[in-house]
């Protein structure tokens, strides 16, 4: 390349990329605008014309949701039935994950054509028997209720599953030869050598559970028992029309993942190409 | 090496006891159950009589169920395939930069995806407010009269479709980046020693290496805005619900609205149907393309 193509190469490069960033910032605008908006006082709020900083800065409508509302209780709900899921999705993906790859016994075929078919099953399409079998049980309005139909995610079984059938066999060979016993093979050695795989899928069933609306929403009527994601939306009373009050609690809502994934971006994108069952 | 066959097996089972009561319980049951149910006359809770395939027979001539079809149909086309196209230009323009200056923009374009349908819901309800929203200064700028945008029919589908592309592109971009990293550089080095301008290295080398994981894209795409609801369910509070239907709204005002589990059991049915059917054609085509490379 002559050095003027070259530079002119670069120009326009450097032009793309200010396009790309401009684009980004773009993307990004309604989510600064929806927090900007929660911290400006009511009146600022629904001014006719645009302003980018507040005025006057305030944490009043934050102070209100907190103290006003039950998002404390909601909170709270959303935490133990986001964190009960994600636990119990885990460990027994992982268990069922390592039977199936490293064990043999009668029903292995079976169980794993059992795990692919629930992959293209549409959950929503169960809400019915979801709700009469919750019912039937004593679970609506339970954590227990929130938690149990939220279970199906046989992706983290077959990302499980791949990383065990990678572990090399010597590994096992040798812990087998020194007569270690098959939950000793499980915690000493596949274990440990997959923990980063095991954080990020832990953070993005973490993230999907705190989001999740459709079941929790319809699994609970009463308000003392609503997820954070379900109860700012159905509860109206409490807010009014204050536009300023609704974002802050919005915000709320999504400040614990948003604040997971800022954390832990790479393990969240991992997880999630490992899902799709891209090697990345 | 001796396997001790029946140790093993035992270990098996106890490893695997708690995820098959699991999946007993609140897969294969509810299955079932579902399938059971559409052939009765039922409320949603309680005994019902069995009715054969009235709940079926009845759907081609009911007009809700029509709005929910074609609202279902024209959501999907509306998202997929332009959700995709969207997600491959922002990857593509990621992957040009690099650094810190990737991941903050990789960042900006990729956190709407991690925010709950509610928040999503709340300040994309706020933008496009019709009064005060920051879009209206936008419309009243190019001079497109003000409309109030989730009230009005013509407007409600395609609104939902921008704001569902906006919140979940991120998840596509990001497969798209995995897959562009995975084709080795030399290919593109070679290209650009024989002087390829960009579009026809894309043409010719990104586009068909990126195949694979456009397809991927698109079958997760096109799976899971069949079963879109929360989206469409929040955007038309105080709306007018009954002209927004989609499939699983359907399903949620015939079963937890009119009381009939039956019914709504059968339109259940019918959206697991198409979703089987869309999976196993797609697997189909998958290993149809994979045999001829």
């Amino acid at each position: 390349m002559s050095p003027a193509t070259a530079k002119r190469a670069n120009l326009a490069g450097g032009a793309i990329t200010l396009l790309t960033v401009i684009c980004a910032v773009i993307w990004a605008f309604p989510i600064y605008w929806g927090i900007v908006s929660s911290l400006k006082p009511e009146d600022e709020v629904v001014r006719p014309y645009i302003e980018l900083w507040p005025d006057t800065l305030t944490f009043e409508h934050y102070w209100f949701a907190l103290t006003q509302t039950q998002i404390g209780t909601w909170y709270v709900n959303s935490i133990a039935t986001a964190v009960g899921t994600t636990l119990l999705t885990v460990v027994t993906s992982m268990f069922a994950g390592y039977a199936i790859s490293q064990l043999r016994f009668p029903g292995r075929t079976v169980l794993w054509w059992l795990i692919l078919a629930s992959f293209m099953v549409p959950t929503q399409v169960l809400i019915i028997n979801h709700f009469v079998l919750m019912a039937n049980m004593g679970l609506l309005n339970t954590w227990a209720g929130i938690i149990l139909p939220q279970l199906i995610h046989p992706v983290i079984i077959i990302v499980y599953k791949q990383f065990f059938d990678q572990v090399p066999k010597d590994f096992r060979e040798a812990a087998v030869m020194d007569n270690a016993g098959e939950l000793a093979i499980l915690f000493r050695i596949y274990m440990p050598m997959n923990w980063g795989v095991t954080t990020a899928l832990s953070i993005v069933t973490f993230i999907w559970s705190w989001n999740a609306f459709l079941w929790p929403f319809l699994a609970v009527t009463k308000t003392e028992m609503m997820t954070i994601t379900v109860g700012i939306t159905q509860v109206w009373d409490s807010f009014g029309v204050y536009y300023a009050r609704q974002l802050s609690a919005a915000v709320l809502a999504g400040l614990p993942v948003a604040l997971a994934y800022l954390l832990f971006q790479r393990r969240v994108t991992q997880a999630i190409t490992l899902s799709a069952g891209i090697k990345g | 090496m001796i396997r001790n066959v029946r140790r093993e097996a035992l270990v098996a089972y106890v490893l695997i006891a708690p995820f098959v009561a699991v999946y007993g319980l609140i897969f294969v049951y509810p299955t079932i159950d579902m399938f059971v149910l559409s052939f009765q006359d039922a409320p949603l809770i309680g005994p019902g009589e069995w009715v054969g395939v009235e709940n079926y027979t009845r759907l081609p001539g009911d007009r809700r169920f029509d709005t929910a079809v074609w609202n279902t149909a024209y959501f999907v086309l509306l998202t997929v395939v332009p959700g995709m196209l969207v997600a491959l230009g922002i990857a593509l323009s990621i992957s040009r930069l690099s650094g810190r200056l990737q991941s903050l923009v990789m960042a900006l374009f990729f956190l709407p995806y991690i925010l709950p349908v509610s928040v999503v819901y709340r300040i994309w309800d706020w933008t496009l407010n019709f009064q005060f929203g920051i879009a209206m200064h936008v419309f009243d700028m190019i001079g497109l009269d003000r409309v109030p945008i989730f009230k009005i029919t013509t407007w409600f589908i395609p609104a939902v479709a921008f704001v569902t592309i906006w919140w979940t592109c991120g998840f596509s971009v990001l497969l798209f980046l995995a897959g562009m990293r995975a084709i080795p550089g030399e290919i593109y080095e070679a290209a650009a020693l024989d002087n390829t301008s960009r579009w026809r290295m894309f043409r010719h080398i990104t586009w068909p290496l990126l195949w694979p994981v456009t397809a991927l894209v698109l079958t997760i795409q096109l799976i899971l805005q069949l079963k879109i609801f929360d989206q469409v369910y929040l955007f038309s509070q105080g709306g007018r619900p009954n002209d927004n239907l989609v499939m699983v709204y359907y399903i949620f005002q015939r079963a937890f609205m009119n009381d009939q589990g039956g019914r709504a059991a059968a339109i259940a049915v019918v959206l697991f149907v198409m979703v089987i059917a869309i999976s196993v054609l797609n697997f189909q085509l998958m290993r149809f393309s994979d045999r001829r490379e």
